[in-house]
This record gives C-alpha cells, structure tokens and sequence, in this order.
C-alpha cells in the first residue's frame, strides 16, 4: 500500500474488479446448482414421491435414454424456426425497405404488418390450418408471422434514422437510389435490425412450438412440442421435462448465437459493442 | 502528387477581379411554405481560386445559399449560372458535423466520392492517401471514426471534401463546435491545403475573425428576410500565418467587417 502510484481508492478498485471476475460465472453457476437441488428436494418431498414432479436425475436419465427420439423431434423444430427466421428475416427487410421507398406503400401495408402482430398467434393458427395443406407450409406460416414483425419494424426505423448529413451528402454527389440504399442505408440500419434478429430468433422458436401445439396430435410434424404434448397423454413426465429443457436450450442458444453474430458485426465501430472506455 | 495537381487554374490564383468566373448566382430568392422568405433578390459571382465568406447572424440565409448553390434544392426564383458545364465531383461539402460513416474506416470514408462514381477503392488508393496525407491523418487510415478526437474527424472530412479536387468546396460553419485551439489549427492547415490545391472555396460563419484569416471576399448578411448587405475585400496576400493573425491589418480588418456585420444586424432591428 505505500506504492505511491496505487492509493487506496485504486486498490479497492482492483480489488472489486477482481472479486467481479470471479463472481461473474461462479454465481450464476452457484443458483443453477441450488436450483436443482431446491428441485431435488421438493419433488422427493411431495406424497407423489417425484410421480408427477420427476426429480432432476430422473430427467436427465430420460433425456439420455429418449435421445434419438428428442433430438430427432428437435431438429424438426430447428428446421422450422431456422426457415421462418429467415423467410422473416428476407420478407422483413425487404418490406423495411419498400417503406422507406415509398412513404404510400407504408401507408398502405403497415396497418396490416400491425393486424398480423397483434393478433394472438394461436388465433390465427386454427384458420392457417384449415386453409393451408401442406404440413410444413402451415407450421412454417405461423412461425414467420410471429417472427418477421420485429425485423421489419426494427429495420424500418433503422433505414429511417440515416444521418441526414450524409443522405445530403449522396445527394451532391450524386449517388443513385441504389447506391444510398446500400452504402449508407443498409449499413446504417444495421443495429437496429440486429436488435430485431435477437427479437426474432426466440418468437420464431416460440411460433414453431405454438403452431406444432395447434397441430396436435394429429399434426404430421413431429418436433418437441408434438413430443411433450404426447408424452403428457402417455404420463411420461420425465421426457415432458426432457423436451421442455431441450426447447429453453434451445431458446437461449438461438439468443446467444444472434447476441454473438451482432458484437461480430459491431464491434468495431457502433456504441452497443464497444467497452466503456476506462 | 500528380493526382491533385490543380484544377483548371494554376496554384498561384490571380489577384481579385482578373479571375475567370465559376458560377454566378443572379436574383435568386427562397421561400419556404409560400410564407417564410429565407433568401431574397441574392446576387453574387464567384471566381475561380475566392476563398469567399457568407458572414450573417442566423436566419440571415447563409445556410440556405449554400444548399441551393449545392442543388440541394431549387430557388423559388433566380438562376444559379455555372461557367462550363457540370459534372458529378464538382462539389466537395464540409458541413458542420464531420458527417463520417461510423461503419467505415477513415480511407473508406474518403473513398465516398470515387465509390458512388464507380471507382473502386484501388484505383484511387493514391488520391486517397495523398488526401490523407495533406490533413496529416496518413497514420490513421485503418482507424475508425471514433477512435479520433473532434478536430481529427474535421480533417477526413476536408480530406473527403478536397480528394476529388472539385472546382467548388463548400463549408458550412466546419468548425463552429471546435475549441479556439483546434479551430485556429484547421485554420492554419485549410489555408494551407488550399494553397496546394488552388481551388475555389465559400465558407459559412458567424465568426468575424474566422473569416478575416481564411477570406479574401466577405460577403456580409443580414436575416428577415436573409440577403446580402454588403461585400468587404480582405486585400492581405496569402500565404497568411499566426504574423498575419497579430498584425494590425488583421485587427484593421476585422474592424471594417464588424462595423458591417453591426450595421447588418441594425437594419434588422
């Protein structure tokens, strides 16, 4: 402490710093391990001895033993999230851009963008279901109308909020329409679809999930929502767990892959990206 | 070097009034709405190699002159008359704000002009780094916007203004939101870059002194409605330096144009 370059004040800096490193992944870690255990404890308290709340090994066990069948059932709903989040990633920012093109088009359309949203998606379903055949079409429908909306709302504020400076300065120029929208446009609007693409990612997930829920049992998709409902009539709790613990993985995997692709491709210059600087 | 050799007329500018005419604006007015007249009956030649100042409080319409004579909008009435004809790269602008793209780096940012031409980054790599290099930001290159402080930010964006070496620059108050030191610096240094370049300049202020040391035309505004009250000559020969800042020429100067500049702002009262 006599280091006359390192007062106290800096000191218990470092030493916060410090302490910070550690607890940030040794707490987290720490409620997850007292989360199974407080799961542990009750299910085994229970009169139904863990019969209809299975305790944690008894899940893990099932989700060991139903492996190919789960993972089968998830890359089923893997399929469908991926193609919705990318049919609503591509109908979003090209809607996105129509707008920003052409103030009557938004006029026109963006009231119905409104309608699709804020309808309850299990409303609609019944409907897509009745009317649509095609057992992927149906669910994928569903999927992407839950998931395009933050993508094009997102991008369309984005395309909007360009520095004016700089569209005048295209403008002198003389930039082409295309030229702005590329250049400047696009890579201006970037954040905000990016925070859009993590909205999205998770109701896609959720739309596959509710629109195999609609189907049913009758439904020909077989992801894990098909598996959790039929495990729920066949009383098989564990493998309900099983698929429900597949889905949130599943969940947060989609966010951290979309949280890591925006720091990839922000990182160098936008504000959201960048470290405090010390 | 050969790349930014001078446009048509030579480094060395003739003296006033032997200069070979650029544009000239005649009568022009601007009304915004059909109720708020921003502009009005504005007449005004510009030569080849002025370094000319629109000096006015603000609503005097100096902003408003810069953007018609930019195109960025048509005059309600009047004509903007160009000498020869025009082309895309004529204009360079520096507007108040560094109006840097944040997702490109400082060479790229520099590009814009030869990009939305069709040129690509190759090709100009030496007109870029020369640009660069007249600002003194040839080590920052890679750097992005961010990573430099206001004044550097200014520079790329002359360096962005002068890379296509245009007949015309535009500056709209570049360095209003600077500090004293770093103003005066970019001053020294804009005088400087002109002089290598020989081109023609009109510059936007609200500073006297500003446009004393950069101008050999000032050309003095008044607001409501914005137009022209009078035109002073700064005779000083450039090169001019921190000698011409501290001469009593220089004070003499800013004298004359701030009685102007008053009696502008008496008429409107």
């Amino acid at each position: 402490m006599s280091d006359p370059a390192f007062d106290a004040d800096e000191a218990r800096r470092a030493r916060n710093r410090r302490i910070e490193g550690v607890a940030r992944w040794a707490l987290p870690l720490l409620v997850v391990l007292l989360t199974l255990w407080a799961w542990d404890w009750f299910s085994n308290s229970t009169q139904t001895r863990g019969l209809i709340f299975p305790e944690p090994a008894k899940v893990w066990a099932r989700l060991l033993a139903d492996r190919e069948l789960l993972f089968g059932s998830l890359l089923v709903t893997l399929r469908i999230t991926f193609l919705a989040l990318g049919i609503a990633v591509m109908g979003g920012v090209l809607l996105a851009i129509l707008f920003t093109q052409s103030r009557f088009a938004e006029l026109v359309f963006f009231p119905y963008a409104v309608v699709l949203q804020v309808t309850p998606i299990v409303s609609i379903a019944p409907l897509i279901f009745i009317y649509v055949q095609d057992p992927l079409a149906r669910v994928l429908i569903c999927a992407w109308i839950v998931a395009f909306f933050p993508i094009l709302s997102n991008t369309t504020l984005g395309l909007k909020s360009t520095d004016r400076n700089l569209v005048d300065l295209y403008a002198i120029y003389g930039a082409s329409w295309w030229q702005r929208l590329l250049y400047l446009q696009l890579p201006s609007s970037l954040p905000y679809f990016l925070g859009g693409l993590r909205i999205a990612g998770g109701l896609a997930l959720i739309g596959a999930i509710v629109a195999e829920y609609v189907a049913g049992i009758s439904g020909s998709a077989s992801g894990l929502a098909f598996r959790i409902l039929e495990a729920s009539y066949r009383l098989n709790y564990p493998r309900m767990f099983a698929a429900l613990i597949l889905i949130a993985v599943v969940g947060v995997l989609i966010f951290a892959a979309t949280s890591f692709l925006s720091w990839l491709l922000l990182r160098k210059w936008h504000e959201s990206a960048l470290g405090r600087e010390s | 070097m050969t790349h930014l050799s001078p446009h048509p007329v030579s480094a060395e500018v003739l003296p006033l009034g032997q200069r070979p005419r650029l544009l000239e604006m005649a009568g022009i007015s601007k009304v915004f709405n059909g109720q708020v007249t921003a502009l009005q009956g504005m007449n005004l030649t510009l030569d080849e190699g002025d370094f000319l100042s629109l000096l006015g409080p603000s609503g005097c319409g100096k902003s408003t002159a810069l953007r018609l004579i930019a195109g960025l909008m048509r005059p309600t009435a009047g004509r903007i008359l160009w000498n020869g004809p025009q082309s895309r790269g004529d204009i360079g602008v520096v507007f108040q704000e560094p109006t840097l793209m944040p997702w490109a780096t400082v060479a790229r940012n520099v590009w814009l002009p030869f990009r939305l031409r069709g040129q690509s980054f190759a090709s100009v790599k030496g007109r870029i780094e020369t640009a660069l290099d007249l600002v003194g930001l040839s080590n920052f290159a890679g750097s992005y916007p961010r990573e430099l402080s206001g004044g550097m930010k200014m520079r790329v964006s002359i360096a962005r203004a002068f890379v296509t070496n245009p007949r015309l620059i535009l500056m709209d108050e570049p360095f209003a939101a600077l500090d004293e030191i770093t103003r005066q610096k970019l001053n020294n240094d804009l005088l400087a870059l002109k002089e290598k370049i020989g081109c023609t300049v009109i510059f936007v202020t609200h500073s006297v002194f500003e446009s004393v040391f950069l101008s050999d035309r000032i050309v003095v505004m008044a607001a409501r409605p914005g137009r022209v009250v009078e035109e002073v000559r700064v005779p000083a020969p450039y090169p001019r330096d921190m000698g011409f800042r501290t001469s009593p020429e220089y004070a003499a100067q800013t004298l004359v144009v701030s009685k102007a500049l008053r009696r502008a702002m008496g008429e409107e009262a």
